[in-house]
């Protein structure tokens, strides 16, 4: 990681940095000079995004009193990606992959995600069933060649492709992390025959074992590539059209920042910059206030968004879960194996509706009143009683100065929704009826932020929870009760977190390679080409943002005891892997599992699977 | 006053068993990320719950197998009847793996541990799981009497005021055939319910509660209720319905009838088949484990599970029959039948209920659990060295068709558990698994077409050999459809090589030979010939269906770009319609 803090640019005068975040209805913009800032709010408009990005550029600036040229740097982040996902409005994509493996991404996990629900469905594959091509091709796990690729297989397909107008190809093969080569000459036929189409190998975008998430995250990638290099190209022109000449970078869901090859070469890993954004807000709030250990709590008008920050960084995971179609539920979206910041999303914001449940209990969200009709006291036909209903109630929100008083509440139809949903059926009056819903909807965060806690191997109750997002702060500090948190932070500058997030984003890139090896057996001189190959990956990405600041590594291995299924992170002190390299490796990992499960097992041999490194 | 009291403590109780349903998932959420076992860990083939005084469930997390719903919930008075709550200390664990005490076969250990609260037991958690190996034949149907099957552990410590049984621990290594597993397993599932118990005493503590028994009449009472009140929309009466599948080496027939009346539903398996001299016979708590499940899922699947919930739903069979079997009888493989029970139980249901109930699907899993090595293929001529191996891998063919939707391709039902990558399989084993995707035409036609199998091809890698422990279902009974909709592809056992296999028992797979196993589909559901021409171009289109199959079991002519063939379509159909 660098800090631009410390470039050369920045010596002469404050830094002016721009951060821009294209959400689903608004465009936030902030700037910051020195420690000044000015921020803006747009509308996100839809068919060319480019457009409200330099709409609300040009009024922060003005704002400023600043001309384009003083800008330094741009950090931009979209969630154009994950709705082209949602939506399913990405390019027409075809999976060139293993003979014998062709349905690997519609048969998934071959379970349900919900156990009693019979007439649940599964979310359809990206790439649909006649627009899989089986190769015939294999390699063992340990990356040795069993059947060479049928080179011309590959060849033959040409035409098909053709004649289905494929814009993107995703290249998956079993195996091709341990060894890319078949991925790569497949490539190089399609390349070669096919220029003008963008192709995906899956042993680039998600060099890791297991086959639906890597071929699901290369037809992710695949998916959003045509699209995503179209905007982010534009917009680099329209920038310098309009005379933001200062290099332009991205924002990534692992929250670190990178340049605009990096990421449409990689557009997946754009996915969740936006919360990763929120994410880092938080992480730097904590920083000015000194706090070690927080949680973060993002609660809008579908979600609430709870991450574990601890010394001042976000946890990350490698994996994550896209469009989801069921209740916001594990397993029913598409999986991504991309660096991500690890945070938790329940369907619990100010428009969730509450209903009583066929056990007569207050159940609420994740059905969500959205902004149209929205909560019933928006006065827009909404019947049902949301969470925003039972806060204007409780006396939570002045109805008079909603949304700093661009809209006033009906206090009378949130009533009537209570009753007529709430009150009635379990006999309550309304001031009851509104305390249930809340209760209830704080009681469902609260779960979900102690379950997220004990999956992480982390304790609640000594954090501090920072809040953030519209609905947040009217309930913390209930939030904070049940979690026995004593302390809560609401920052100003909320509104906009992502987009000032982003502005503290440091330019880093994180490389992963699964590389199998045990303890007893360990092999220190390939762990240690490993590693410098891995760092030579992140330099070229990271280098050339970096403005010559020193960079910051940051080195993980991923562990486990021989037999378990889960790893758990390790931070490797240490790049040259030695004589006693074996021993210093489980001291470390002993450490990091009995933090999180209390005890350690003296007998078992401990392996290694993947290695990542955050430059 | 005392209104707004009552209005508050209504309110506190709902956010309680809130709470105690996100404990037992933090309990379960704990186990898996710390087991070993694959079929815990990667299949979530596992259960977590919490317990009041008198050994009634509270709450339980909802997890891969319904298996386990009432057997866990049966085992644990069998606990407290051994152990007394006051002789319990701080620090103890207890376990078993009784099959006719738990839940039906020594594969699964349940661990049970009391919670203390201010001196004194407020709650139990216990948890089962199925390790990888119990020792005896191992996982498969061809054991004859329960001592063949592995190691019984009868009730008794794991752990002693937070001291392992060591005694206990040596016995089990000695045993079987992965021991590091096995005890890191044990480990966990202890390690999981000190995790419950420590979230419990937090929430008691909060709430300022002495003991569950307030919160516990609550649950119990509100769920009994409630799922009284969905049995109330149901019309009374006798439904009746028979399956037959394939059993071991005789056709086993499945013989339910199922009784609404104004406040219970009771399911009875008199008529069904006698006890199988073979391993998969069923004990009584896993009937009924899968019968209720089969019933919650029609009936009631919005409900939580505890005891209050599983009240009105009561059963029997017939002592001997192939559903409540005593000891000695073998019974390892006992998910072979037991996962047939929902289709049976939804026979009747369809019956009863409006929309009516999901076609039979491929039901049973297929679960792979092949063995390698210098004493398993001994005799057989190979060149190199064979490695000594053990595999066991979860795969499942096509549901049925719903009432208003296709099947699930390759997806399980009744059981919940996840299948394995292929990748994560083929580092820790000497397979190659050459081909593993969908089996076009496997799925019952019908307006809802059924969910399809898939073909699965497994060579040992550089051609060694190795045994596959055969257990496979629906190979000479597939699933049928329901409402008029069609039969599915029963399932296929053979050798790469061409020659036919059995589906259950141990067998060996030559050098240089592979293993293919061709999964059977769901049944479809209502009248093919009702099924939108469009639908079934595109199945086409896909290849889930053949051209052949459109046209014969669809009556859809397609042109050669598979563009509908209107005026063909409806002369086949109308020619259909008059056969």
């Amino acid at each position: 990681m660098s800090t631009n803090k410390n470039s050369a640019r920045a010596a002469r005068k404050p830094q002016t940095r721009l951060g821009v975040d294209i959400g689903g209805t608004f465009t936030d913009v902030a700037l910051e000079i020195g420690t000044t800032p000015y921020t803006a709010k747009t509308l996100t408009t839809h068919g060319a995004p480019e457009r409200g990005v330099l709409t609300g550029m040009a009024e922060v600036v003005a704002k400023a009193g600043i001309k384009p040229q003083d800008v330094d740097i741009i950090i931009y982040g979209t969630t154009l990606a994950t709705n082209m996902l949602i939506e399913r409005r990405g390019a027409k994509t075809a999976l060139v992959t293993t003979e014998g493996f062709r349905d690997s991404i519609e048969m998934r996990n071959e379970n349900r995600f919900e156990q009693y629900d019979v007439n649940i469905d599964l979310p359809e594959p990206l790439v649909p069933r006649h627009l899989r091509f089986p190769i015939p091709e294999r390699l063992t796990a340990q990356g040795r060649v069993l059947l060479p690729l049928r080179e011309d297989a590959v060849e033959a397909l040409i035409p098909q492709l053709e004649k289905e107008g494929i814009e993107s190809i995703a290249v998956g093969f079993i195996h091709s992390y341990a060894h890319p080569i078949h991925e790569q000459q497949a490539r190089d036929i399609l390349a070669r025959r096919l220029p003008k189409i963008s192709i995906t190998l899956s042993s680039d975008v998600s060099p890791e074992m297991r086959e639906f998430e890597r071929f699901s995250t290369a037809c992710a990638n695949a998916y959003v590539q045509p699209l995503m290099s179209r905007h982010l190209t534009a917009l680099g022109h329209d920038l310098k059209a309009a005379g933001f000449d200062c290099p332009l970078f991205l924002m990534l869901s692992g929250g670190g920042i990178t340049t605009l090859d990096t990421a449409i070469r990689f557009p997946v890993r754009l996915v969740e910059s936006g919360p990763a954004g929120g994410a880092i807000f938080a992480s730097h709030v904590a920083h000015q206030c000194g706090a070690k250990n927080v949680v973060s709590y993002d609660m809008g008008g579908t979600t609430a968004k709870i991450c574990m920050i601890d010394a001042f960084q976000p946890q990350t995971s490698r994996t994550f879960e896209v469009a989801r179609v069921y209740r916001f539920m594990k397993g029913s979206g598409l999986p991504l194996r991309i660096p991500v910041i690890e945070m938790v999303e329940i369907g619990a914001g100010g428009g969730s509706l509450a209903h009583i449940d066929s056990l007569g209990r207050i159940a609420v969200g994740p059905e969500s009143a959205g902004s149209e009709p929205g909560p019933a006291c928006y006065g827009r036909g909404g019947t049902k009683p949301a969470v925003t209903d039972a806060d204007v109630i409780l006396g939570k929100i002045d109805p008079n100065n909603f949304a700093g008083g661009r809209m006033t509440l009906d206090r009378d139809s949130a009533g009537k929704a209570l009753i007529a949903e709430v009150g009635k059926p379990l006999g309550l009056e309304l001031p009851h009826a509104a305390l249930g819903v809340s209760e209830m909807v704080d009681e469902n965060m609260a779960n979900a932020a102690r379950v997220h806690a004990i999956e992480s191997g982390k304790d609640i109750e000594v954090r501090t929870l920072i809040a953030f997002g519209g609905a947040a702060p009217i309930h913390v500090s209930r939030l904070a009760e049940k979690l026995a948190i004593p302390r809560v932070i609401i920052p100003t500058g909320a509104g906009v977190g992502s987009a000032i997030g982003f502005l503290r984003a440091p330019v880093a890139y994180e490389v992963i390679r699964s590389h199998h090896q045990r303890l007893s057996k360990f092999n220190g001189r390939t762990a240690t080409a490993l590693i410098a190959e891995m760092r030579a990956e992140a330099k070229k990405v990271v280098e050339p943002g970096a403005a010559g600041a020193k960079l910051v590594e940051k080195r993980i291995a991923f562990m486990r005891y021989v037999g378990q299924g889960h790893e758990v992170a390790v931070n490797l002190p240490t790049d040259k892997f030695g004589a006693d390299a074996a021993k210093a490796l489980r001291k470390a990992f002993e450490k990091s599992y009995s933090e999180l499960y209390d005890r350690t097992i003296p007998h078992l041999d401990v392996e290694v699977l993947t290695w990542a490194l955050l430059l | 006053m005392a209104k707004k009291i009552d209005a508050l403590a209504q309110i506190h109780m709902q956010v309680m068993w809130n709470r105690l349903i996100s404990v037992v998932e933090e309990q379960a959420q704990t186990l898996v990320r710390t087991a070993f076992s694959t079929s815990v860990r990667e299949a979530g083939d596992l259960s977590a719950g919490v317990f009041d005084e008198k050994g009634r469930m509270l709450a339980q997390a909802v997890t891969g197998t319904p298996g386990h719903i009432n057997s866990m919930a049966e085992a644990v008075p069998h606990f407290i009847a051994k152990f007394p709550l006051h002789t319990m200390k701080p620090g103890d664990h207890f376990i078993t793996n009784d099959p006719w005490q738990a839940s039906g076969h020594l594969h699964d250990f349940t661990v049970v541990s009391p919670t203390f609260h201010k001196g004194k037991v407020v709650a139990l958690f216990a948890n089962t799981i199925h390790v990888v190996d119990i020792g005896g034949r191992g996982f498969g149907p061809d054991g004859r009497q329960v001592f063949e099957e592995g190691i019984n552990i009868p009730i008794m410590h794991l752990f002693k005021e937070g001291k392992a049984n060591e005694t206990l621990m040596e016995m089990i290594r000695t045993n079987v055939r992965e021991p590091m597993q096995v005890e890191g397993d044990l480990f966990a599932a202890a390690a999981c319910n000190d995790t419950g118990s420590k979230r419990l005493v937090d929430m008691m503590t909060e709430f300022e509660l002495k003991d569950l028994n307030k919160l516990g009449g609550f649950i119990i009472e509100s769920s009994r209720k409630a799922t009284i009140e969905k049995i109330k929309k149901l019309k009374p009466g006798i439904y009746k319905n028979t399956m037959v599948t394939d059993g071991y080496d005789a056709p086993v027939t499945i013989v339910a009838a199922l009784t609404v009346t104004k406040d219970e539903i009771h399911v009875d398996y008199e008529g069904t088949s006698g006890a199988s001299p073979y391993g998969i016979n069923v004990v009584f708590n896993y009937t009924k484990a899968y019968t209720c499940f089969g019933v919650k899922c029609i009936v009631a699947p919005d409900i939580p599970n505890n005891y209050g919930s599983l009240l009105p739903i009561t059963f029997s069979a017939p002592l001997g029959s192939i559903l409540n079997v005593e000891r000695p009888w073998a019974v390892a493989a006992r998910h072979i039948i037991g996962h047939c029970l929902p289709d049976t139980v939804f026979g009747c249901l369809h019956q009863v209920v409006p929309e009516g109930a999901q076609a039979e699907g491929s039901a049973s899993l297929w679960n792979v659990q092949l063995r390698g090595g210098p004493s398993v293929s001994g005799g057989v001529a190979y060149k190199g060295n064979i490695p000594e191996f053990e595999m066991l891998q979860f795969n499942s063919g096509g549901t049925g068709a719903r009432p208003t939707k296709d099947g699930l391709n390759s997806t399980a039902f009744p059981s919940g558990v996840r299948g394995m990558p292929v990748e994560a399989n083929e580092a820790i084993t000497p397979v190659v698994f050459w081909k593993k995707e969908l089996r076009p035409d496997s799925g019952g036609a019908g307006t809802q077409r059924g969910g399809l199998g898939q073909v699965i091809e497994i060579g040992g890698i550089d051609g060694i050999p190795f045994d596959v422990l055969a257990m496979f279902e629906r190979c000479d009974n597939p699933a049928h459809g329901r409402a008029g909709g069609g039969t599915a592809m029963s399932g296929r056992v053979s050798l790469k090589s061409g020659k036919q296999m059995r589906g259950k028992g141990r067998q060996s797979i030559p050098p240089e030979d592979r293993l293919v196993l061709e999964l059977p589909g769901g049944g479809g559901f209502g009248n093919a010939m009702k099924r939108e021409p469009k639908r079934v171009a595109k199945d086409v289109k896909n290849g889930y269906i053949s051209r052949e199959a459109a046209k014969r079991d669809y009556g859809v002519a397609l042109r050669d770009d598979l563009s509908i063939d209107d005026e063909g379509t409806k002369s086949l159909r109308t020619q259909r319609a008059a056969e």
